[in-house]
């Protein structure tokens, strides 16, 4: 069943994004903000925003396809799609779910999209105004238990526990994103420069989470144009190509008041084989990754899980030098990511995984060629994808 | 009912208050928890126990899955200390602790609850606990939620004694 596969099928041939802005200042609505990232990605491509016939999207993004397709006039919408689960977890999936539906013939131009502006809505940060909860929030919310910081924080301290990681592999973590963000103007922390002294002084979030730890919540808008691979040969930008995709979780990983009963991951045990062998690649070959960080510690577990060290070597391996572009073992969140670039729900990542290969990055990998995102660490499903150069067809 | 660090309830009142599923499914742990009481779900035909509740159980598929009562003791499998207030009701209150606390004769299935006590205290993964029940019955839909503490170590060092009667 070679056939059975979506490597080499699709390219990403079109990014765009917004301007990133800190939550509630964005000046548009986040509709508008999402018609922007559309445009701009379809520009990039050299695509007509008409020729577009598909849209996916993930965590329940609050832009109906159908509206879009009718503010953009398009002549025909062949393909909605929307990756179920909460959290970051669905970018990769989502990019996989419109090149599944290129390849498969179900659409030929669609666009991946998020758009976020939470001060607009609820933020993601503060409990929902609520008098009573039921079900798992029942076993949760009335404990404290609210937040996605206080929800992932008890995997990874079990996680910290069982392999004996200390903080400092957390903190590299978050100075190697602070680090790369202050080469990206782009970045909402961009002239904000972290340092290791300020990392280890700041407020505790919930153990073990420090400030530096979390994510930001931003307002924005980014989305991708995915096509056939025959059309890459016409784009104007050195296409970027889909090695492999996968997306799921773990036996039980959505058994309730935190009962899955492996506990201690990000979720990828079982998604992370499937990715590699699409990919036809080996963690050897990754030449950058960008991985969503929610939580450090969730990154930590993802990069284990991705086999690029086993959970033993952690304390070793995470140390700053190894994780900076340009010469680092493995070059980590070259944008700044969601912890200093911007949170666009880690969609801003797989952007960056395309202008690493389009030589484009503010911290560039020289000659990248296999560039990684990994999506929504210990949600459930999660996702993640390998794009490649040319030369790795 | 142990002495908490705020006095009656161990978080401040104003938190949502937990209310038993429309559908049903989870009434018999939340009707336990009112006769301090921990119910759990087990499998009448394969045994195997099951938590949080599900229609059918996992392992073998039928929908006979009853309901157990289990001793309220366990170990704490993790835990953590949030210090940010995300909720209005937490502001100026804090840290506090959360602890997943299994329980290795109930099947390894997991409970959540706060550790109560002085909230700064050494928590140690592995430790005995044991769940006291504590009751809002001055809520407006009157609630009980299943709380940890520690297992008082005996003078001599023997490990855990007996665990006191919930209350």
């Amino acid at each position: 069943m070679k056939d059975r596969t979506l490597r080499g099928k699709v390219v990403l041939a079109g990014i765009g994004e917004t301007t990133y802005y800190k939550h509630g200042q964005a000046p548009a609505s986040e509709f508008q903000l999402a018609l922007e990232a559309i445009l701009k990605a379809c520009h990039d491509a050299g695509i007509d925003p008409r020729e577009v016939d598909g849209f996916s999207s993930y965590s329940n993004d609050r832009n109906d396809p159908s509206r879009i397709a009718a503010a953009l006039g398009l002549p025909a919408l062949r393909f909605s799609n929307m990756q179920w689960g909460g959290g970051g977890g669905g970018g990769s999936a989502a990019v996989g779910n419109a090149a599944a539906a290129v390849a498969g013939g179900v659409a030929d131009c669609v666009v991946v999209f998020r758009a976020l502006a939470q001060g607009q809505f609820q933020r993601f940060g503060a409990a929902p105004p609520v008098a009573t909860v039921a079900g798992e929030l029942a076993m949760t919310f009335p404990y404290g238990l609210i937040s996605p910081a206080q929800r992932f924080a008890m995997r990874v301290m079990r996680f910290m526990h069982e392999h004996g990681v200390r903080h400092e592999a957390q903190r590299a973590i978050a100075l190697a994103s602070y680090h790369h963000a202050q080469a990206n103007p782009r970045a909402v922390m961009h002239g904000r420069p972290l340092t290791a002294e300020a990392y280890d002084a700041s407020r505790w979030i919930v153990e073990p989470f420090r400030l530096f730890d979390c994510c930001l919540e931003n307002d924005g808008a980014a989305a991708i144009v995915v096509v056939s691979a025959d059309r890459a040969r016409d784009l104007p930008k050195r296409p970027a190509y889909l090695l492999g995709v996968a997306q799921g979780s773990e036996h039980r990983n959505a058994a309730r008041a935190h009962n899955a009963p492996l506990y201690a991951t990000s979720s990828f045990t079982t998604v992370v084989p499937r990715l590699y062998d699409m990919a036809g690649v080996t963690p050897a070959d990754v030449d950058v990754v960008q991985s969503y960080e929610n939580f450090t510690g969730g990154v930590l577990m993802s990069l284990v899980e991705h086999g690029f060290f086993a959970a033993e070597e952690a304390n070793e391996f995470l140390r700053v030098d190894n994780l900076l572009a340009p010469s680092g073992r493995l070059p980590l969140n070259t944008s700044g990511g969601n912890l200093a670039e911007c949170y666009m729900h880690g969609f801003e990542l797989v952007i960056e995984a395309v202008r690493q290969l389009r030589r484009e990055s503010t911290a560039q990998v020289p000659d990248a060629d296999v560039s990684m995102v990994i999506s929504g660490p210990m949600v459930t499903p999660v996702s993640s994808l390998i794009l490649g150069g040319e030369a790795t067809l | 009912m142990a002495p908490t660090a705020t006095g009656r309830y161990y978080l401040p009142a104003g938190l949502p208050a937990p209310v038993a599923e429309p559908d049903g499914l989870d009434r018999p742990y939340w009707d336990g928890t009112r006769r301090s009481e921990l119910w759990v779900q087990r499998c009448n035909r394969c045994r195997t126990w099951q938590w949080g509740p599900e229609w059918i159980c996992h392992a073998c598929l039928v929908s006979d899955v009853g309901w157990t009562r289990v001793d309220g003791r366990g170990v704490i499998y993790s835990w953590e200390r949030a210090w940010h207030p995300v909720h209005p009701a937490l502001k100026g209150h804090g840290p506090y602790i959360v602890v997943l606390v299994e329980l290795p004769h109930a099947g390894g299935i997991r409970m959540l609850g706060n550790l109560l006590g002085d909230p700064q205290q050494v928590v140690t993964i592995g430790a005995p606990v044991e769940a006291v029940f504590e009751a809002h019955d001055d809520a407006k839909t009157p609630f009980t939620l299943v709380q940890w503490v520690c297992e008082p170590q005996d003078a001599a060092g023997l490990g855990p004694r007996r665990p006191r009667r919930a209350i």
